[in-house]
């Protein structure tokens, strides 16, 4: 049994994973990723599409609400602003996917920077409400978009989704599979090592006393731009690659609705984690997926569940951030911390 | 002229209906500083509880609107009893994403009993119209506005006569104070929700006779709640009147005057709303905070 962490060198302190235990479950969860299309079909490659999009987003949500302390109600319309302007380079310009989902990335975080504007002035729920007014803004101009050129929906072009002019053919759902969790990986990595540097401490001061970080030397307004930024990037990044991904976009995939259930995610799996955020977007898109396997497969016995299933979807994501809340407010990731503990401090769990 | 008349009481009737909701929203905050994301599905309870009661089950209308209202009151106080009072001390986000998981919930659970497809409201208000200077009226528009004045002057008497309407600006002014007076801080929450959710009832039920039906439309009224209370001040009772007035006025008057393509009415709230925190991030009467380390 261990006793406590004893580092004897500086690269053993600074490791983002120390112990063998963490470095065996990366291993297996490298592995698992690897090995995870090989075998799905295309059913299980969608929801896992789904969820590293939505990790993503997350994770990029989470600096913001988790690391900063800037509560937003708007994320769904930095997604949009992502995916739009990716669909229109796509779609009017014929950029390929590599081109359009960087651009649009950097284009979000530019606009996630304007609507944070007010955090100059405004802390806590004032600040949430104007996020609130930036979703609804963003998902107006997208849907009375005739200047832009939008109808109802846009649709991208098959051709403009190739990676260096290497084109994605046959089965799109693995194609993306690997260039969904390449981004996914990236996003993990420098999100991770974003906290271990001046802006990343300065946004977790921020969070932890805004006043006390203005008095040893933090730049508030400019490093709350930069969380928006930073945030609204990811948030780019996770809409564009809808975009492609879907091949066809329109505003009422992007409304509040969206911006609450990212919220949910981090609330679930833990604020302030980039696990947490996997965490929560692995179970906030799992949740419905079960949910209708289960009224599928209790369909024979109780024929009517199946127009049951959009209020159970609804409802259960509903008491799902109000038991977390109420039960483990730390989240998923405090319950999995909790269960290595039980198992580290065996059998003297005091 | 015609046409400005139409638009000032339409506006004013639906200005009358945000406020009563926003009244709800206000007394929720500044008793227990509980942002309240349900407040729109507090609305479409008191439509549905009062089409169940005056449409399924065949009750007489006034006494079909009193025991929705009173069903309301209930839930409103359930909700505060079971999911709020757990969440006392925990961080902003988490109370406010607890209303948001709160209002799907109830989302949920009025789609599943009711169904998602609109339909006819009983009718309690008469429906026909009056001509005004020259323009032609509904008088149920006449007469939302003339209950929401009835309503705000009831609450009025009740903070300022009642002793539990003292009580509860006590609580509201200095909890501790309140608290260290004999004033029991957990039964001014409770009713506060109570009222909330009585206010939203009614505002609903009205919503529910000017439409001529009902449906989830409804609760999309509870976002339009934000840029009143922020343009009144969130603190504010009078603030959240007036500010219901405003908002009310300016979006008849931004969707009946400007191209209607552009769909203005529903965005000119929250473009308003983002302008105010801008410049008077405490709306008309709102409390300046001052912060000191």
């Amino acid at each position: 049994m261990q006793s406590g962490t004893f580092h004897t060198n500086y690269a053993s302190d600074m490791a983002l994973r120390p112990y063998w235990p963490q470095r065996i479950r990366i291993v297996l969860v490298i592995v698992l990723v690897l090995a995870f299309p090989w075998f799905a079909d295309r059913y299980w490659l969608n929801l896992a599409n789904t969820i590293g999009i939505a990790a993503i987003a997350a994770i990029g949500l989470n600096i913001l609400v988790g690391y900063t302390g800037q509560i937003s109600i708007g994320h769904g319309g930095f997604l949009a602003v992502g995916a739009f302007s990716a669909g229109l380079l796509a779609a009017r310009l014929n950029m390929p996917m590599w081109i359009t989902v960087p651009v649009a990335s950097l284009f979000t975080a530019g606009v996630g920077a304007i609507f944070g504007l007010p955090s100059a002035r405004l802390k806590g729920l004032y600040l949430a409400i104007a996020t609130l007014a930036a979703q609804e803004i963003i998902i107006w101009v997208l849907n009375h978009g005739k200047l832009l050129g939008i109808g109802e929906s846009l649709a991208l072009s098959r051709e403009t989704t190739n990676i260096f002019g290497i084109p994605m053919i046959g089965n799109t759902d693995f194609s993306f599979y690997w260039v969904i969790m390449g981004s996914l990986v990236l996003t993990v990595i420098f999100v991770s090592n974003l906290f271990r540097t001046r802006a990343g401490r300065a946004f977790v001061a921020i969070r932890d006393q805004d006043i006390a970080a203005q008095v040893i030397g933090v730049d508030l307004f400019t490093y709350k731009l930069l969380a928006f930024a930073t945030s609204s990037f990811f948030a780019g990044l996770a809409g564009a690659l809808t975009a492609h991904y879907r091949g066809i976009i329109s505003w009422e995939r992007f409304t509040i609705d969206t911006s609450i259930l990212y919220l949910a995610m981090i609330i679930i799996g833990g604020l302030g984690s980039v696990s947490g955020a996997i965490y929560g977007a692995i179970f906030m898109t799992l949740l419905p997926a079960i949910l209708s396997n289960l009224a599928r497969a209790l369909s024979g016995t109780v024929p009517q569940i199946n127009s049951y299933l959009p209020f159970m979807q609804q409802g259960a994501f509903g008491l799902a951030i109000i038991l977390f809340l109420i039960f483990e407010p730390e989240g998923i990731v405090k319950m999995w911390r909790n269960v290595k503990d039980y198992f580290r401090l065996w059998p003297f769990s005091y | 002229m015609e046409k400005l008349i139409q638009l000032t009481l339409s506006g004013v009737a639906n200005g009358a209906i945000f406020g009563l909701v926003a009244l709800g929203f206000v007394l929720i905050y500044k008793s227990s500083d509980v942002i309240n994301f349900a407040q729109g599905e507090f609305l479409l309870i008191g439509a549905y509880l009062t089409y169940m009661t005056v449409q399924q089950i065949g009750l007489w209308w006034p006494l079909g609107v009193v025991v929705a209202v009173l069903l309301a009151a209930a839930v409103g106080v359930l909700i505060e009893q079971l999911i709020l009072r757990p969440l006392i001390g925990e961080p902003a986000i988490s109370v406010i994403m607890v209303t948001i998981g709160l209002s799907s919930l109830l989302r949920a659970i009025v789609g599943a009993i009711w169904g998602v497809t609109p339909r006819a409201a009983p009718q309690f208000l008469p429906r026909e119209t009056v001509t005004i200077l020259g323009a032609s009226v509904g008088v149920d528009k006449l007469w939302a506005i003339a209950l929401a004045l009835i309503l705000f002057a009831l609450l009025t008497l009740f903070f300022r006569r009642s002793s539990e309407g003292i009580a509860m600006r006590a609580v509201a002014d200095d909890q501790q104070a309140a608290l260290s007076m004999g004033i029991s801080v957990k039964r001014v929450w409770a009713v506060a929700w109570a009222i909330a959710a009585v206010t939203a009832a009614v505002g609903g039920i009205l919503l529910m006779s000017i439409f001529g039906g009902v449906s989830g439309q409804i609760a999309r009224v509870g976002l339009l709640v934000f840029p009143v209370v922020i343009l009144g001040g969130l603190d504010s009772i009078p603030g959240a009147i007036l500010g219901g007035l405003i908002i009310g006025l300016l979006q008849s008057y931004a969707g009946g005057y400007l191209p209607p393509e552009l769909g203005m009415g529903e965005v000119m709230p929250f473009i308003i709303l983002l302008l105010i925190l801008l410049i008077r991030p405490y709306g008309l009467f709102g409390q300046t905070i001052i912060e000191r380390v």
